[in-house]
């Protein structure tokens, strides 16, 4: 499996990931080994299996609509960079 | 006072041999002098400690304490502590101070445990060695050139050179079993399900789960009781009755019927890990139970498998992190974009961007099917490997890892191969089975672990039989030199 420079830039664009032009080369062979080993899941023949989402079976729980979680609205936005009135602000994005 | 294990602190002071403040204070010094050459703490919380030692040593003198009030713990820095900086590891979160506690810091804190700290780690627990911490690699107090496995490193580290009888972990693909194993000490995984993740940083949903660090397995048993439980707020918590884990401790494992994969002494073992391996296996054999070779087919696609699923999970869990609610936020932003891109590129070490990157593509359009619901399918005969092999046996053992302790930097330019550190331990995590691994012996002066595999919710017996292991030889209780 080889993973192309042009593959890096998408994926790293896909991840909001910025790579330095100079090393995306690096890049590109470290993620082509691992991609080699993952390959070997290709020997075994998977046609007829169902594919296992969790352990144990288990189903998602369900749990009544109410609410659950105390407010911490106050304390969590203690911990972000920016905020007026409420509002996580970000960088203005509609002129 | 430092040598001593969780069990004999306890009963020093139900029997007021000596006051939790006392304790909690003089383990405090040795940490904060051996820290400086271990690294294993990234935070200590000397005020927060004297004072849960405190508010213990009143519960003593009123009568109220439970099993374990009052005994020093440590916890590692991917469980949310209330106030206490929670780092995980990694620079995005090198301001974080969480406004909550994990499931797992409320049943300590509610048992009366005595928090001193917590415990470095690979960043968000991707790594094997330690290495990929913001705060620097973690030295193995048997040879400080040595990693102390990983991710969970700090708290081995620190279980190993007695800063702490007990420290938690979390196991993913083998970040709880694999640093018992390199640090000489006991740790367990429990069966998926059985700790709550409420509070724990999340890196692979379907695989994360929360165990112990301790000397030895009664101090494990004594520690599942409080760790283990229903949780509502972890939405794969199960709900099952938690039993007296040290109750089953003393049960002889005569007629036990032990199952070795014969996959697990193939190509990648070390022969000196072998023979130590092999050695503890004869050793169950002489307390009258029965070894049987077994075969588990798709061991060796237990790692191509795991690394589709967990930088999958990865990728998907660690997209929250986006410099906008919390954590670290770029200065050289111009737009939202950007934003995005240089809080993420500068907050993240190289191993958490390139497991992210290898989670994007998988999940990527036109690659999905063939790798991650392949990896799936995969997931479903690994696990069915180990249904068969529990049809025949009551517990599997093998090697918890391929080597004793590699030196720092040794694998840190390849990262294929070091992901085959995690060779024996990731295909238990992809079941969901719980797994152990408890000191069999030493190579060169280094610790070797031996792997205990159990059926789900069999906590119980592996601690029983890890217990009547420990009885017999007394691996667990050397400590290294300098630490002792």
């Amino acid at each position: 499996m080889s993973i192309e420079d042009s593959d890096i830039k998408k994926i790293a664009h896909l991840a909001r990931i910025g790579i330095a032009d100079g090393d995306i080369p690096g890049y590109a062979k470290e993620l082509s080994n691992i991609m080699d080993l993952v390959e070997q899941m290709n020997a075994v023949d998977t046609e007829s299996i169902e594919p296992m989402a969790h352990p144990l079976h288990a189903v998602q729980r369900l749990r009544d609509d109410v609410v659950s979680e105390p407010d911490l609205r106050e304390a969590a936005q203690a911990l972000a960079p920016e905020t007026e009135a409420g509002l996580y602000l970000v960088p203005k994005v509609i002129e | 006072m430092h040598n001593k294990s969780l069990a004999e602190l306890a009963k020093g002071l139900q029997a007021r041999e000596f006051s939790s403040e006392e304790l909690t204070s003089s383990l405090l010094d040795r940490l904060e002098e051996k820290n400086a050459e271990l690294n294993a703490f990234v935070t200590i919380t000397r005020d927060n400690a004297l004072e849960q030692a405190r508010a213990a040593d009143q519960k003593i003198a009123a009568g109220e304490a439970g099993l374990l009030t009052g005994v020093p713990i440590a916890q590692k820095d991917i469980f949310c502590t209330k106030g206490v900086k929670t780092t995980c590891g990694s620079k995005i979160l090198d301001n974080f101070i969480s406004p909550y506690d994990a499931h797992t810091v409320e049943n300590c804190n509610d048992a009366g445990l005595v928090m001193l700290g917590k415990t470095n780690m690979d960043e968000f627990a991707m790594g094997s060695s330690n290495e990929t911490s913001y705060y620097g690699a973690v030295k193995n107090p048997w040879n400080l050139d040595c990693v102390p496995g990983g991710s969970s490193g700090g708290s081995a580290a620190a279980v190993a050179a007695r800063l702490v009888p007990a420290a938690t972990g979390t196991d993913t693909g083998g970040s709880i079993r694999q640093p018992a194993s390199l640090c000489g000490i006991t740790g367990i995984k429990p069966t998926y399900g059985r700790v709550s993740r409420y509070g724990m940083i999340a890196f692979a949903s379907s695989l994360d789960q929360g165990g112990v660090f301790t000397q030895n397995a009664g101090d494990a048993a004594l520690m599942m009781g409080v760790m283990a439980g229903f949780d509502p707020r972890d939405s794969t918590s199960l709900d099952r009755p938690v039993p007296d884990y040290t109750a089953t401790l003393n049960e002889s494992v005569s007629g036990l019927k032990i199952g070795v994969p014969k996959e697990y002494f193939s190509e990648g073992l070390e022969a000196g890990t072998a023979e130590i391996i092999q050695a503890a296996i004869k050793e169950y054999e002489k307390l009258g139970a029965k070894i049987i070779e077994i075969s588990l087919p798709n061991s060796a696609l237990a790692i191509p498998t795991y690394y589709v699923i967990a930088p999958a999970e990865c990728s998907s869990n660690l997209s929250r992190f986006d410099g906008v609610r919390y954590g670290y936020r770029s200065d050289n932003v111009t737009d939202l974009e950007s934003l995005y891109v240089n809080s993420r590129s500068e907050g993240f070490g190289a191993e958490v961007k390139r497991r992210i990157m290898i989670g994007t593509y998988v999940l990527s359009a036109g690659y999905y099917d063939a790798y991650y619901i392949k990896a799936q399918k995969m997931r479903r005969l690994i696990s069915d490997d180990f249904e068969q092999a529990f049809k025949q046996v009551d517990v599997i053992m093998g090697p918890t890892a391929p080597s004793p302790a590699f030196k720092i930097g040794e694998k840190t330019d390849d990262p294929v191969s070091m992901y085959l550190s995690d060779l024996y331990t990731g295909a238990v995590n992809l079941a969901g089975l719980p797994g152990m691994s408890i000191p069999a012996g030493f190579d060169h002066g280094l610790p070797v672990g031996l792997q205990l595999i159990g059926n789900y919710f069999d906590e119980a017996l592996l601690l029983n039989v890890a217990h009547q292991f420990q009885l017999a030889t007394d691996f667990h209780k050397q400590a290294p030199s300098g630490y002792a």
